[in-house]
């Protein structure tokens, strides 16, 4: 009757990647590069891309976004609330829905064993292009700002994420190997096994 | 602690008019202030409209200190657009712009302050029941988002002894050390979960 359903097995998957990216928030931000503290909240977002594939992570980084709507503090620095929404950085939170999305899709067309160049590209793609296109114009958009200004302003996030992005390439790939059942495509397959037996 | 969610929330507790509004109420109030603020043209309007917050928060007594941890996070921010805005635009429009952006930022946190984590989430819910016309199981849904809301502890644990293991082999440094075990031990997690799920027959 429902169409659109989600195995229980993915089910849990799903629930287990939101609370992984809300409790990478809450571990305390790593100094890597002076005295801002990079916090690997957005390693957990494109991590779910790269594992669960592209819907199973954009329904992930959704529920993740809507108890921060509903007023859980779990976006790193222990924010949250309606107020993220009407702030300036709202379009780099939506933009995680898309991007992970992207990595997803990605990574599902690298097969049984997805090498580290296209998880490198994923990453990017989606965890920085995409996020970056949809938040810095409403970035822009908020702060009257026109969207070279804002792009300017936002400079400032790039060598932290690129970094990110080269790191969520190297997790995914370690993971990938120790749990074979970590890419989408091996994962699909097992369940489609599954439902043979 | 925000009752059934679990988890301590932004909520902050009190019996003020606003907090007595139905939600649903204050989510169209907050719409249209921030129209408002949108339309807003002369600074002393925008005057007007920072007193009428201040009036606001002055009635749900939530307090400075849990306002003020609402505003905080985008300092930095509105410090950057005034900037910018007072080179390209002059001080008028910087002043206008980076007060609007402040003054939107905490009108819609005072509708988070004065409304229950669980409340908001059931109308959040609400809302989003029209996808079943899309296909989308509105139980599984409700699991999904209660199964996360009880999970992030078990992974913040999860992630505090995988940081103790890693000081433990003395690579702390190394943060691929870190969450490569931390994400394949949420995966078993998972796994574990999805089938102890399936054995309980939620999967037919």
């Amino acid at each position: 009757m429902y169409r659109l359903r989600l195995p229980i097995v993915d089910v849990a998957r799903v629930a287990v990647f939101a609370a992984l990216i809300a409790a990478l928030g809450l571990v305390p931000g790593l100094n890597l590069f002076g005295p801002v503290p990079i916090t690997l909240q957005t390693l957990g977002v494109m991590l779910a891309g790269a594992i669960l594939g592209s819907w199973r992570a954009a329904l992930a980084v959704g529920v993740f976004i809507l108890l921060v709507a509903a007023g859980l503090p779990l976006l790193a620095g222990f924010r949250g609330g309606l107020g993220v929404f009407t702030g300036p950085s709202v379009g780099f939170l939506l933009g995680w829905l898309p991007g992970a999305a992207l990595i997803g899709w990605i990574v599902e067309r690298g097969g049984r064993s997805p090498g580290i160049g296209r998880l490198l590209v994923a990453s990017l793609a989606g965890g920085l292009g995409v996020v970056y296109l949809v938040g810095i114009p409403l970035w822009a958009l908020v702060g009257g700002l026109t969207l070279g200004q804002a792009a300017l302003l936002t400079l400032g996030f790039v060598p932290g994420d690129v970094a990110k992005a080269v790191l969520t390439a190297f997790v995914a790939r370690g993971t990938q190997r120790a749990y074979p059942d970590a890419v989408p495509a091996v994962h699909r397959e097992r369940l489609r096994a599954g439902k043979e037996l | 602690m925000s009752g059934a969610t679990g988890l301590a929330g932004i909520y902050v507790p009190g019996s003020s008019p606003l907090h007595r509004l139905p939600v649903g109420v204050k989510l169209l109030g907050l719409a249209v202030c921030c129209t408002v603020l949108v339309l807003l043209r002369s600074p002393w309007a925008m005057g007007a409209a920072a007193l009428v917050t201040a009036g606001l928060y002055a009635l749900s007594g939530v307090g400075a200190a849990a306002a003020w941890a609402q505003i905080r996070p985008v300092r930095w921010f509105a410090v950057a657009l005034f900037a910018v805005q007072w080179v390209m635009a002059g001080l008028p429009t910087a002043a206008m712009l980076t007060s609007r952006l402040v003054l939107a930022v905490a009108l819609a946190a005072l509708v988070t302050l004065t409304t229950r984590t669980s409340a908001m989430l059931a109308t959040l819910e609400r809302g989003l029941r029209p996808a079943r016309r899309l296909g989308v199981d509105p139980f599984r849904l409700s699991l999904l988002l209660s199964l996360t809301i009880r999970t992030v502890p078990v992974m913040a644990g999860l992630a505090v002894r995988v940081r103790e293991a890693q000081r433990a082999r003395g690579v702390e440094w190394s943060l691929r050390a870190f969450a490569v075990p931390l994400v394949v031990s949420a995966l078993r997690h998972a796994d574990a979960l999805g089938e102890a799920l399936s054995a309980r027959g939620l999967d037919d």
